[in-house]
């Protein structure tokens, strides 16, 4: 059974893979997990992320190089497969970014197509407006979803990118943020398959708190 | 809306913060593990450690110190000090920190920017820059002069011309310390951080002079930051984050309040 099962030391009994694919540094992702007691590990190898019970997809900088090292791997059947099977699925930043069909970055990029919609490059309209947004922006929340459990309409989370989703379908949209005029999908839904453009694993204790929903979630998309 | 940010600095000398005036005069302040925990507790958005001594002492960042703070905090943090290469950048990202400061030595090596950019992304590498206010208009149109190693050299190179190639070599964020500012508390150095925030398009970190939140709301309605350092006024326990966000709010600023979770 694929429920959560606290254990009595107030950790997550199931682990949690980290996909390592060259894309940026793991170590704060690996180290929010551990303060709240669930099991994660930084892998890059098929074999291990296949006999894991959850799926965090991170990553920063760039789509191309992301999706060449993606490729170099190996790791896109895995993930693909892991989705299909119903696993938790988490995508942050970069992953949640290169889950979509395509990316303006880079002149053009071919990413995963697990969500259907592109990711399209933020236009600054003055000068206060920068580029990356870097820093502490509100959550709206479009639709009740597990990992949002006891988090608050509105919350800030830390986000850094230059980059923004931008789902065809509206149902998978389940938080947006506003920045340079836009309200873009900061957070998205499918099934088993969530992803935050923001990093919860940065965003303190309300970002440890979606990472502790996480942890024990079944992938339903049920709200709770 | 994207809030402004509050970064408390931390300057670590042997495993100790330390606060002094225009980099005289250091006073003991404590654990830098402590502290950084303390201002994440207290809601600060980001922080910045410089381990101020390890240039001068030619040794590498204290990793150590490093690895310690990213356990205790869930906020990011910038490190400086102590960066040579692109391996030192590598080395202080994997111990935890979101991002690399680097200051004297971009001036002296200014591809460090674009390695490191190229290597773990813009939002990675910061650039610190140190002006003082000069008269040599010629060779620095703007008035403001580039300092490096602690203000202890002049460089002849212009502070605004300078954010701007930084720009084009990829920086994702420039913190612009005001040398004359530095310590007073009598206010951020207004001018110069207006003139580097409206002439590139990443972000812009006031730093130098806090001593009041009015000074850290001017810095972001007259100097147009994105982010404002405050240190002695934190350190000495006059001020907390959390009543300068207060303050800041009351004052129609955008900042970030936790709410409970």
């Amino acid at each position: 059974m694929r429920g959560a099962l606290r254990t009595d030391n107030g950790g997550f009994s199931q682990v949690i893979a980290i996909v390592d694919y060259k894309a940026g540094n793991l170590t704060s992702v690996r180290l929010a997990f551990e303060s709240i007691g669930a099991s994660a590990r930084i892998l890059r190898d098929p074999e291990g992320i296949r006999a894991c019970d959850k799926v965090l997809f991170p990553g920063v900088g760039a789509a191309g190089a992301a999706m060449k090292n993606l490729r170099e791997l190996g790791l896109e059947p895995v993930l693909r497969e892991r989705i299909a099977a119903g696993v938790p699925f988490l995508g942050i930043c970069l992953g949640t970014q290169i889950l979509f069909e395509r990316s303006e970055e880079d002149g053009g990029i071919d990413c995963l197509g697990l969500l259907r919609g592109r990711v399209r490059r933020f236009v600054a309209r003055n000068h206060a407006e920068k580029i990356p947004e870097m820093g502490w922006n509100q959550v709206k929340i479009a639709r009740r979803h597990p990992l949002l459990s006891g988090i608050p309409d509105g919350s800030d989370f830390y986000f850094v990118h230059s980059f923004y989703p931008a789902p065809d379908e509206s149902a998978d949209v389940v938080g947006t943020t506003n920045y340079c005029g836009v309200e873009f999908a900061s957070m998205v839904g499918r099934g088993n398959l969530a992803a935050t453009q923001f990093h919860p694993e940065k965003s303190g204790r309300i970002g440890l708190r979606l990472l502790a929903n996480f942890a024990a979630w079944d992938g339903s998309s049920e709200a709770v | 809306m994207l809030t402004r940010r509050i970064i408390p600095c931390l300057d670590v000398i042997r495993n100790r913060v330390t606060k002094g005036v225009k980099f005289q005069n250091n006073v003991d302040l404590g654990d830098p593990v402590q502290l950084a925990a303390k201002y994440y507790d207290d809601g600060c958005d980001e922080l910045v450690v410089y381990d101020i001594t390890a240039s001068h002492e030619r040794r590498r960042t204290d990793l150590d110190m490093v690895a310690a703070v990213a356990r205790a905090v869930r906020v990011p943090f910038a490190v400086g000090g102590g960066v040579s290469s692109v391996a030192d950048m590598e080395a202080i990202l994997l111990a935890g920190a979101e991002k690399v400061s680097v200051n004297s030595l971009a001036v002296a090596s200014p591809q460090i920017i674009s390695e490191g950019a190229r290597a773990f992304g813009s939002q990675c590498v910061v650039l610190g820059m140190d002006p003082v206010k000069t008269d040599d208009l010629r060779s620095c149109p703007s008035g403001y002069e580039i300092t490096t190693r602690g203000f202890r050299n002049r460089t002849g190179m212009d502070a605004v011309e300078w954010a701007r190639r930084a720009e084009d070599l990829g920086v994702g964020e420039i913190v612009v310390n005001s040398v004359d500012a530095d310590g007073t508390r009598a206010g951020f150095e207004l001018t110069i951080t207006r003139l580097v925030a409206d002439a590139v398009g990443v972000p812009v970190v006031a730093s130098g002079g806090a001593g009041r939140p009015a000074h850290i709301r001017d810095a972001f309605n007259l100097g147009h930051a994105d982010a404002a350092i405050v240190a002695g006024m934190l350190h000495t326990g006059e001020w907390t984050i959390g009543a300068i966000k207060a303050e800041l709010a009351r004052d129609g600023v955008p900042v970030r309040i936790e709410r409970g979770s």
